[in-house]
């Protein structure tokens, strides 16, 4: 019996020559990571268990992103943490304020990542590298530490659903109307516990930009994993970039998927999910224009902070104002991307629209700090989640959308369509 | 092992920036978290809450955010057991890691209500409603995971 790209990676990172469906295996990790809220909780549990060495500090990687700038006291005792445990243990890959990024924009920037890879991290959005053609999987902190201490975790492999990915993307929809409308379509737990295995004839069409906010949210379908075959695309961007060489694994032709999906990009509209679930999703064309008023517009995030995300919220914002009682917030998702955006003029652009451009944080995705909201409001966000109280009270409310959308709301003063601001694309 | 205690029942999908929301992250000592535990959909829990007692739910039990800090919040509440429809997978991790027993069963998601008592053998899978004299199966765990749960968790 054939197996998926997934499972192809598992096998090679367990050394055995097939894995099935539902077996346990234990697999070698190439990376593992975590942060400022879930790296905290890892050491403690190291600290409690008498692990005094790590595995492989070649291997680790700490970022200071979720509460940075640290945001209050305990917050800066956290960072703290993180920072001293990585001096005291020489983890080179260590990112703070003024190196850091939100790490899911980071890790792939910076080559850490590689096509190929085991990884593991201590964040939920991990799954963002099988944009690269990794095994890339959300953990929490005790499987976290226990892979610092040994290089080793346990998985079940998961069964796979195949999105076959047909035509090209047209107008103003982007990867994240592709995820969003994936979502709506399957629903929050309709990959729960599978891997969800992108593929089609013309995935060069496809930007590694795009890719990456496509993998990021397979987790808010319930996926182990999302991953895309590796390609021109990811060897393009993968040159003179990653840092160990790169392994291609490909999904055996008589693989097994429990369900195969075909989405013709072309016919894709720009979509948003409504409160309180990633799965109550609408197209543009369904929200009536001046409907869904809004108080927020958040353009950032490990989903939507790339350069391609700013460059297209800034064409839709040039020469125009944010509409009045909106707050326009928009972070970069690393200081690389930051400085390529105000070389190329975006966050002048921004500025002179009144949007605040904020350093890379994770801060407003999560209600954390940077840009919380108050009872009753709304924002429209290209974050990733929108359940309850995610952005700040209880009884406000999150709408997920792309960087088009986002910015187009943010002049309009309600959700609108990109078209409607900056005309047929 | 057997527990029992009363149910504190809720829906499906419940994620856990419900269970724990973010802003109280910048600390992660059981106490704080258990104080704060399911604030935003049920803010009374945390004082109604009994050692014992138990949740039931519905279906993607702990879906979203991979914060341990979730199950952490939960088992420090003192609940014994968490019965769902099913679980999100990294929740599912998470809990068996740091000891806090969780069971699959949609007969008892469907069958408990708010309030009843309810005790669970998990060298069974048997979990019977005492309240309303009913009984359902849930697949026990294997011994493998019965052997981190009793440990008190992966690292322990």
């Amino acid at each position: 019996m054939g197996m998926t790209m997934t499972q192809k990676i598992l096998a090679d990172h367990a050394g055995l020559e097939s894995v099935t469906e539902g077996q346990l295996i234990n697999a070698k990790l190439d990376l593992m990571l975590s942060n400022d809220i879930t790296a905290p909780v890892a050491i403690r549990e190291l600290e409690k268990a008498g692990v005094t060495s790590v595995f492989d500090a070649n291997r680790v990687v700490f970022v200071n992103d979720h509460f940075v700038p640290n945001k209050d006291i305990k917050a800066a005792q956290q960072a703290k943490t993180v920072r001293d445990f990585a001096n005291k243990h020489n983890v080179e890959a260590f990112y703070d304020t003024g190196t850091m990024g939100i790490e899911h924009c980071l890790l792939p920037e910076q080559g850490l990542a590689v096509p190929g890879d085991c990884i593991i991290g201590a964040d939920s959005h991990t799954c963002t590298y099988g944009a690269l053609g990794a095994f890339a999987t959300g953990v929490g902190s005790t499987d976290l530490a226990f892979g610092i201490a040994t290089g080793m975790a346990w998985f079940k492999v998961p069964s796979a659903i195949k999105i076959n990915l047909t035509g090209e993307l047209t107008g103003y929809a982007s990867g994240k109307d592709l995820i969003l409308h994936l979502i709506g379509m399957i629903g929050v737990d309709g990959a729960r516990y599978k891997s969800l295995e992108f593929a089609g004839d013309n995935l060069s069409s496809l930007s590694m930009d795009d890719r990456l906010t496509i993998a990021n949210m397979a987790i808010e379908a319930g996926a182990k994993n999302g991953i895309f075959p590796v390609d021109s695309v990811t060897r393009n961007y993968c040159e003179g970039r990653i840092k160990r060489p790169m392994q291609v694994f490909e999904a055996d032709s008589d693989a097994v998927y429990e369900q195969t999906y075909t989405i013709d990009l072309g016919s894709l509209r720009p979509t948003v999910a409504f409160p309180h679930l990633p799965e109550n999703t609408r197209t543009i064309d369904e929200i009536p224009a001046g409907s869904v008023e809004i108080q927020q517009s958040v353009i950032g995030s490990c989903t939507n902070g790339r350069l391609s995300d700013l460059r297209i919220a800034a064409q839709l914002m040039k020469g125009k104002k944010v509409a009045k009682n909106v707050r326009c917030i928009v972070f970069p998702g690393t200081q690389q991307i930051y400085l390529d955006a105000l070389r190329e003029g975006l966050i002048e652009i921004f500025i002179e629209a009144g949007a605040a451009v904020s350093t890379p944080t994770c801060g407003p995705c999560l209600g954390g700090h940077m840009g919380i909201l108050a009872e009753g409001e709304r924002a429209v966000s290209t974050t990733n989640r929108n359940f309850v109280g995610r952005m700040g009270h209880k009884d406000s409310e999150v709408y997920l959308a792309s960087p088009a959308v986002a910015a187009a709301s943010a002049v309009a003063g309600y959700i609108a369509n990109p078209e409607e601001i900056g005309g047929e694309k | 092992m057997t527990v029992s205690g009363m149910v504190h029942k809720y829906g499906d999908n419940v994620d856990t920036d419900v269970i724990i929301p973010a802003r109280y992250l910048n600390e992660s000592s059981p106490a704080h978290l258990a104080a704060h535990c399911m604030e935003d959909i049920d803010a009374a829990f945390a004082s109604n809450v009994k050692q014992g007692d138990i949740i039931a739910a519905g279906a993607n039990f702990g879906c979203g955010s991979s914060r341990e800090h979730a199950p952490l919040a939960i088992k420090a509440a003192g609940v014994s057991c968490v019965i769902a429809d099913s679980f999100a997978r990294i929740f599912y991790r998470n809990a068996i890691n740091i000891a806090l027993p969780i069971l699959e069963c949609p007969e008892a998601a469907r069958g408990i209500s708010a309030g009843d008592e309810v005790s669970v053998d998990f060298d069974s899978g048997i979990i019977t409603n005492i309240t309303k004299n009913e009984q359902y199966t849930a697949q026990p765990f294997p011994a493998f995971i019965q052997d981190i749960i009793n440990r008190g968790g992966l690292m322990a």
